[in-house]
């Protein structure tokens, strides 16, 4: 019994040694992005005790991926309210994963959003649109709760960057999703070229995007896509730049 | 002149761990491979309806989920039966009949444990580099076949984000982790047998502190940033220092999702593992040195 105690006292004392080095290495996990799922009771009411303790136990992926198919499943059954019930829940697992924050995303602001605007059940032209906006909304929320999880990564940023601009038409916000995106090292080779044309949609912006659009004409053929030479003599027309100090001069037609 | 005893011997701590392992064997714990390569083929087969990058990313988690969960169990199992039946094949007492210590006796049979779990995990880390790599290679050769009018760009596009989406170096230290944790338990598992009545009740307190320690954090920060009654922060801190932070070494679901482990970090973790495995066989040591046999 003496040495039960000893061994209490003992395991004690290492607890007090030990807890400020797990707090620390805890600390250090964190500014890693690591533990940054937020398993609180809102949660455990959705996904239910055992989900929750599995989820608490190391298994959020399992856990995250069974969610993932049961939010198919509501996909495919164009069960939209589900289909978001369903991301929250994974994305609040698995918040690291951009996979799940884009599918959200994606589901939301084309799938339901094409689907309620083409809503049969609703006769009313104006709820429909209303609707459509909403899901738009939502997938636009997706994106952003996602780059809050993920500053780090360069995908997001893209994804929000298409959705503003294909479905909200937003196109200074695109402007800075896609040249938020081109600032990582890993980005996509059209990012710059996109937030060129985006911010060359946007009034009262042409100096600033003709500037963008030189600047990527002059880095030689491979930027000289046909939008790019498209946007560029626009932005050359919109601010009446003299022929003689055109970037870009197109031969005219033969005489 | 027959050699002089010696106080510690590796020697006699290796033989100690190599009949240890070789018993484990003859117990057939390997046979659990089998439901691991069942889970890892039903996972690359039966998922087929979702998108790759999704097959992947439910491979990984089942996979390392898996890993995780087998050397866990084996860890406390194989431990927790240990002590028990060799005071029941009564081995116990023609070891320590003969000049070996306690200590080489413990430090043997953790040392057997140990490289069964080592064995166990590298042969799941292999098999699932091999399913993910037979996978990527599958998904690739139907990416070719539907991108045949495609630009070069676009197909080494794809084929570089599929290689992204299976097995990357990057899941190496999370492996690695695991094996820390199973590592941490097989010896805390051990302090428990010291003085535990029967392996049952081992693993009953074994599973109890795994789950315990998975809420260790929780614990903590209502301890740290919370102002309770005295009763709940005495509790508090009393669960706090008594279980080990286990969700320390659940790093692989972060992983996974593409967060690198900086070699920095891995060590320190690592380091973490290891001082738990130190203090719980020294404990375990200070039970067993002076245990009615």
């Amino acid at each position: 019994m003496k040495r039960i105690a000893a061994v209490l006292a003992l395991l004690l004392l290492f607890g007090a040694v030990k807890f400020p080095m797990e707090e620390a290495l805890t600390r250090t996990h964190r500014t890693a992005y690591f533990h940054g799922a937020q398993l609180n009771l809102p949660l455990r009411e959705q996904i239910g005790q055992g989900a929750f303790v599995a989820a608490l136990s190391g298994f959020r992926g399992v856990i995250a991926d069974l969610l993932t198919l049961k939010a198919n499943d509501a996909w495919e059954n164009t069960r939209w309210d589900r289909v978001v019930l369903f991301y929250d829940q994974i994305t609040t697992l698995q918040p690291r994963v951009t996979l799940h924050w884009e599918m959200a995303a994606f589901y939301m602001a084309y799938d339901a959003a094409q689907a309620s605007l083409n809503d049969p059940n609703q006769p009313r032209q104006t709820l429909r649109v209303k609707a459509c906006r909403e899901y738009q909304r939502l997938g636009r929320d997706f994106l952003e709760r996602g780059i809050r999880n993920n500053p780090d990564r360069y995908v997001l940023y893209n994804r929000l960057g298409a959705i503003l601009m294909n479905k909200i038409g937003d196109h200074e916000a695109a402007y800075e999703a896609y040249a938020k995106a081109a600032e990582f090292p890993d980005c996509m080779g059209y990012e710059k070229r996109f937030a060129a044309y985006e911010l060359s949609k946007c009034p009262g912006k042409e100096a600033q995007a003709y500037a963008l659009l030189a600047k990527l004409y002059s880095e030689g053929p491979r930027e000289h896509t046909p939008t790019l030479l498209q946007r560029l003599k626009a932005m050359e027309d919109a601010l009446k730049i003299p022929p003689e100090q055109r970037v870009y001069n197109p031969p005219g037609p033969p005489s | 002149m027959p050699p002089r005893h010696r106080f510690f011997s590796p020697g006699r701590i290796g033989a100690i761990a190599g009949n240890t392992l070789l018993e484990l064997v003859r117990q057939k714990v390997f046979y659990f491979l089998l439901i691991f390569a069942l889970a890892l083929i039903g996972c690359s087969f039966f998922m087929g309806f979702l998108r790759p990058e999704l097959q992947f990313q439910v491979m990984k988690d089942v996979s390392l989920g898996a890993m995780s969960v087998f050397t866990w169990l084996l860890a406390v199992l194989a431990t927790a039966m240990m002590l028990p039946k060799d005071i029941e094949d009564r081995t116990l007492y023609t070891i320590l009949a003969k000049p070996v210590p306690r200590l080489e006796y413990l430090l043997g049979k953790l040392l057997g444990v140990l490289f069964m779990l080592a064995i166990s995990l590298g042969v799941m880390a292999v098999l699932f580099a091999a399913t993910l790599y037979i996978k990527e290679q599958t998904t690739i050769a139907a990416a070719l076949g539907e991108l045949r009018q495609a630009p070069p760009e676009q197909v080494a596009e794809v084929v570089r984000n599929v290689k992204a989406a299976t097995f990357t170096w990057s899941l190496v230290p999370g492996i690695a982790i695991i094996y820390f944790k199973a590592a941490l338990f097989a010896s805390l598992t051990l302090l428990i047998s010291t003085f535990a009545s029967s392996w049952i009740f081992t693993i009953v307190i074994s599973v109890a502190v795994y789950l315990i320690g998975h809420l260790v954090p929780i614990a903590r920060t209502y301890l740290l940033e919370t102002d309770g009654s005295w009763i709940s922060k005495a509790f508090l801190t009393l669960l706090t220092l008594m279980f080990p932070d286990l969700q320390l070494f659940n790093l692989t679901d972060d992983i996974v999702a593409g967060n690198a482990l900086p070699p920095g970090l891995f060590f320190q973790t690592a380091g973490m593992g290891c001082f738990y495995l130190a203090i719980y066989t020294c404990l375990a040591y200070l039970m067993f040195s002076k245990k009615e046999l």
